[in-house]
This record gives C-alpha cells, sequence and structure tokens, in this order.
C-alpha cells in the first residue's frame, strides 16, 4: 500500500510540478515542454507495446499519422470541430491498429518488425498518393478559427500548454492504471515470457493484439493533439523517422517504466537543443550521448533509476 | 471418471516417431508416473496432451470431452496444469506475481488471488521469499516455484515434468508428501527419472520406450517386468 502511495505521490507529484512551470517557464521552454509532453504521450503509447508487452514496431509513426490526419482532414474537408475531430484520429488509430495488429502479430521478432515497417510505410505512400487532399509533403495549416476546443483558443500559448498537459496526464495516468490491473500485468509476463504466459492458460494473441490497439490508440490522440496544438499536419510524421523517434525516447528513458517515455523525450529534445547551439554537427554529439547511455545505462535513465535506487517504481 | 485419454496418439518429427500410438488412461486422482530413459517421447507425448505441440495422428479427451483441436490456453483453463522440465519461471518478476499469475485466470478476486498465492508458497516452502525476484532463486527453489504455480492453477490434471531434477534430499521427500497430499483429489502425470519418488508416490506407471507404451501397471509389476527390466530399470 505504501508502494502505491509513494509512486502515486511521484506521479502526481510531476503532473503538477508541470501545471506549476506552466506560469514559470520563459516562453521559449514553455513552447518546448508543450511540444515534449504532446510527444511524450506519443513515447508513452509506444512503450505499453515495446516496454510493457516486449513487442517491438518500427512502424508507430502510422499511428500517429492516423491521429494526425483523422483530426486534421476533418476539420480541413469536413469542417468539423476539434473535439469530435481528435475523436476521428483516435477512432482512425484505433481501427488502423486492430487491422495491424491482427495482421502482423501472426508473425514475431525480426518479422513482425519487418511488417510493421511494411505497413507504415504503405501508409505513408497513400498519405503522399491522395496528395490532393493530404498536400503531400508540404502539409497544410490548420487555421487558427478551426482551433477554438468549447470558446478556448488552442493557439494561445498558455491554453496550448495545458491543453498538451491535459493529454499527457491521461495518458500517464491510463497506463499508470493499466499496468496494476490484470490486463497489464499479462502483458508484462507474456513480455517476460510468452510460452510460459500461454501455459498459464493467457490467450496471448488477444493480449497482445488489445496491447498494439491501445498502443496505436495514444499514439494517435497524441498525432491529433500535436496537428490541433501546432496547427499543422504533414507526410512527414508518417515518415519512417516518426517511428524510430519514439523507439529512441524509450529506450533512452527506460522502457518498461511509466516516467521512461517523458524522461527520453525531455532529454532528447533537450540535447539536440542544446548541441545545436553549440555546433552543427550536433547530430555527432547525440550520436556519441545515446551510444554511451547505451553502454552505461542499458535500461534506460528511469530503468537504472528503478534498478539501483527504487526498486518499486511501475 | 477418467480424467484423460489418448487415443493413437502419435507425433512424428520429420522421419523421427517421438510419440507412436499412445492409449493412455488416467482415472480420476489417480498418481500416474511416465517413466523411460532419456529420448523416449515422455515431454513430447505430455506436450500433445496439453496442447503445445499438434498431433500427428489421434485424440486427446479430458474430462469425457474432446479437446484434440483445442488451443492450449482453453485446455489449461478446463483444468490442466502444465511445469515446464526446463525451468521457466519469469525471472524478473516477483514470487508472489508468478503465483498469481497461475491463479488469476480462474479467480476473480484480487484478495483471494493474494490468499491462494500464499498458501501455494507455503506448501512448497518459499513463502518467505515472497517478494524477491525468482530469477534470485536457486536452481532447486525455482522447481519449488514452478510447483507453486501448478499448485496455483488449481489443476484437475496436473502434468510435472521431472520435477525433482535439481533438488537436495530434504526437498524430495517434502516434494513426495506434496504429492501424496494432492493425491486423491488432484489426478498427477509425473514424468520423473528419480526411481525412489516413482515408487513413492506413484499408483500406477507407464514405461514409454521409443515413443510407445512398452508396460503399464502397478510400481509392483512393473519392478518384476522383465521387459522393463532390460528397456530400463536394469541400465538405470
Ligand atoms: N521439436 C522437436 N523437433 C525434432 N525432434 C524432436 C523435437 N522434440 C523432441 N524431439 C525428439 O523426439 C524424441 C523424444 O524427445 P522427448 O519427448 O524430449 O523425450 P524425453 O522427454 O522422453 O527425454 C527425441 O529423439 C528428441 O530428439
Ligand atoms: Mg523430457
Amino acid at each position: 500500500m505504501s508502494d502505491l502511495r509513494k509512486t502515486l505521490g511521484l506521479h502526481v507529484g510531476l503532473l503538477l510540478v508541470l501545471l506549476a512551470l506552466n506560469w514559470l517557464l520563459p516562453a521559449y521552454h514553455h513552447g518546448n515542454l508543450a511540444r515534449i509532453m504532446v510527444l511524450a504521450s506519443y513515447a508513452i503509447g509506444y512503450n505499453v507495446l515495446f516496454g510493457y508487452t516486449g513487442l517491438l514496431s518500427l512502424g508507430h509513426a502510422m499511428f500517429f499519422a492516423a491521429g494526425m490526419y483523422g483530426m486534421g482532414l476533418t476539420v480541413r474537408h469536413l469542417g468539423w470541430s476539434p473535439a469530435p475531430a481528435v475523436l476521428a484520429g483516435v477512432g482512425a488509430g484505433l481501427v488502423l491498429s486492430l487491422v495491424v495488429g491482427f495482421l502482423a502479430l501472426r508473425t514475431t521478432g525480426v518479422a513482425f518488425m519487418i511488417v510493421t515497417l511494411m505497413f507504415a510505410q504503405a501508409v505513408f505512400l497513400t498519405v503522399l498518393y491522395f496528395g490532393e487532399y493530404t498536400r503531400g509533403d508540404e502539409g497544410f495549416v490548420i487555421q487558427q478559427v478551426d482551433r477554438i476546443l468549447l470558446g478556448i483558443d488552442l493557439t494561445d500559448p498558455n491554453n496550448r500548454y495545458l491543453a498538451a498537459l491535459l493529454v499527457f496526464a491521461i495518458c500517464l495516468l491510463a497506463t499508470f492504471w493499466l499496468v496494476r490491473h490484470r490486463f497489464g500485468k499479462t502483458i508484462i509476463a507474456i513480455r517476460e515470457n510468452e510460452d510460459r504466459t500461454r501455459m498459464l492458460g493467457y490467450d496471448v494473441f488477444r493480449h497482445k493484439l488489445g496491447a498494439v490497439v491501445i498502443s496505436g490508440s495514444i499514439s494517435a490522440l497524441a498525432g491529433a493533439t500535436y496537428g490541433l496544438l501546432f496547427g499543422y499536419a504533414g507526410a512527414t510524421f508518417a515518415s519512417v523517422q516518426y517511428s524510430i523517434f519514439p523507439l529512441l525516447w524509450v529506450l533512452l528513458g527506460g522502457a518498461g517504466t511509466i516516467l521512461g517515455p517523458f524522461v527520453g523525450t525531455l532529454f532528447m529534445f533537450y540535447l539536440i537543443d542544446l548541441s545545436s547551439e553549440i555546433t552543427t554537427a550536433y547530430m555527432l554529439i547525440a550520436g556519441v550521448t545515446l551510444v554511451l547511455l547505451t553502454l552505461f545505462a542499458p535500461q534506460g535513465l528511469m530503468g537504472e533509476v528503478r534498478a539501483r535506487l527504487f526498486r518499486w517504481l511501475p | 471418471m477418467t480424467v484423460l485419454r489418448t487415443q493413437g496418439l502419435s507425433k512424428s518429427f520429420g522421419g523421427l516417431e517421438a510419440v507412436r500410438d499412445v492409449d493412455l488412461s488416467v482415472p480420476q486422482g489417480q498418481v500416474r508416473a511416465l517413466i523411460g530413459p532419456n529420448g523416449a517421447g515422455k515431454t513430447t507425448l505430455v506436450g500433445l496432451i496439453c496442447g503445445r505441440i499438434e498431433p500427428s495422428r489421434g485424440t486427446v479427451s479430458f474430462l469425457d470431452q474432446d479437446v484434440t483441436r483445442l488451443p492450449v490456453h482453453q485446455r489449461i483453463r478446463r483444468g490442466m496444469g502444465y511445469t515446464f522440465q526446463i525451468t521457466s519461471v519469469l525471472s524478473n518478476l516477483s514470487l508472489r506475481e508468478n503465483v498469481a499469475l497461475a491463479v488469476r485466470p480462474r479467480e476473480k478476486s484480487e484478495d483471494v488471488v493474494e490468499g491462494e498465492v500464499v498458501s501455494a508458497l507455503t506448501q512448497v516452502g518459499l513463502v518467505h521469499r515472497i517478494d524477491q525476484h525468482a530469477g534470485d532463486l536457486s536452481y532447486g527453489h525455482q522447481r519449488l516455484l514452478e510447483i507453486a504455480m501448478g499448485l496455483g492453477q488449481r489443476p484437475k490434471l496436473l502434468i510435472l515434468d521431472e520435477p525433482t531434477q535439481g533438488l537436495s534430499e530434504g526437498e524430495v521427500a517434502a516434494f513426495n508428501s506434496l504429492i501424496r497430499r494432492l493425491a486423491g483429489e488432484t489426478t498427477v502425470l509425473l514424468i520423473e527419472h528419480n526411481m525412489d519418488v516413482v515408487m513413492a508416490v506413484a499408483d500406477e506407471i507407464t514405461v514409454l520406450d521409443f515413443g510407445a507404451v512398452l508396460a503399464e501397471g502397478t510400481p509392483d509389476e512393473i519392478r518384476k517386468n522383465a521387459g522393463v527390466q532390460a528397456a530400463y530399470l536394469g541400465t538405470g
């Protein structure tokens, strides 16, 4: 019980600090943090599948993009308002992850990675193919008038930050809840030993499919939020780069930890931001740091904290 | 009542017939030992029974229902429990969580689960280590944890694949009395190399050789059987 209080305290504490920062941070970092929180939500979604279920996908950009375009296209072409548009985005991610999961989960290991990569590539090409609607690489802007949610103007930095925090809090607490309950404990068991888990009487396929859908839907929520808050949807977000990012963030922050995705996203964002101030070879600095971290903190930052300091961290 | 019945159960791996036309019938509450030299097909046979391996021919019925086409997890939910020959506990999880995972499929309330976890771990003498990671246990203790997971499933048929391998003498004695306590209620199918254990706990013995049933009978009958002596006991 005291472990629950500690962990709950820690996570709610983080959310309160992030809330306070809304009024404390200078404009530049305020804007960064809003962006980081939305991207961290994406990483949280990725972590459900990679960190907790042990399935490495190389195609999560398709879910992020499904959310972004599900939202963006309904606003742009059907004139939907933000709330139903975001729901459309999440719905698109949910359906896509159900279909992709159903097919891709027939494979395991490297084959699963390749299959998810191929599906994501197909989604990316689809975005380009329907350039008439999506404006392909160039993308399209979501106008200020379309970004007013229940009378709240999301282009205002303050509102944008709070909206990002709200989405982040939902994702964080949802996964916190998930891993403490039956379904979450079962996917962790599948990660640890799939065969053993099956032999205890669990339908492994159904649980994995559930994990893909939860992971894909959270990623889609992040994608829809990103498009809405920052007013743009473009094909870059469906590219392979955006499939690799969440993997890096989660690896860095600690796969299979609740706070890892946020820590990893924050760390990498500022690593690139700071090193690009110093040198144009900033990707080199970022790369070397990543290599050092994987050598000396192979479980990621929060993973190491858990292994060395706080074993009660979820 | 017959808990388990196989008919003509066979499995070939390429050219090798690892299990050949096995007709097995185990009545309710019996402790049935399955013995035979290494490579006789014992692990393959129980794999066919619980659905880990698909048979080339033959049928499996469990509690008078044909389960040959059922996937593993559904057979387990109907009351089969299986412990692995090669220990495969979930090493990064606590003993508590290992056993809880075994209990949950048949129990909704987490409080009841916790109670049963403690009870199963007490029965194998590991309850004082409930919060440790399973991977930190010695090999023998991991075997005991496997058995506790089997108990946590409260199976109608408990299949144990060489459970005493790597246990100390004291632990083997404790294992014997545990099995005797289960007998009568739980049907046990026990693959075992240690003949002292077999003679101590088995009601009946099935001897497997080159994938086929060589002999079947009470421990006394098996001890006297010349064919078994030649194939197995004499050399063991
Ligand atoms: N997956 C497999 N593929 C090929 N051959 C196998 C496989 N599993 C078992 N065998 C072979 O089947 C025979 C029976 O093996 P097994 O059932 O493990 O015997 P036992 O448990 O009695 O020692 C052995 O010759 C073994 O090499
Ligand atoms: Mg064997």
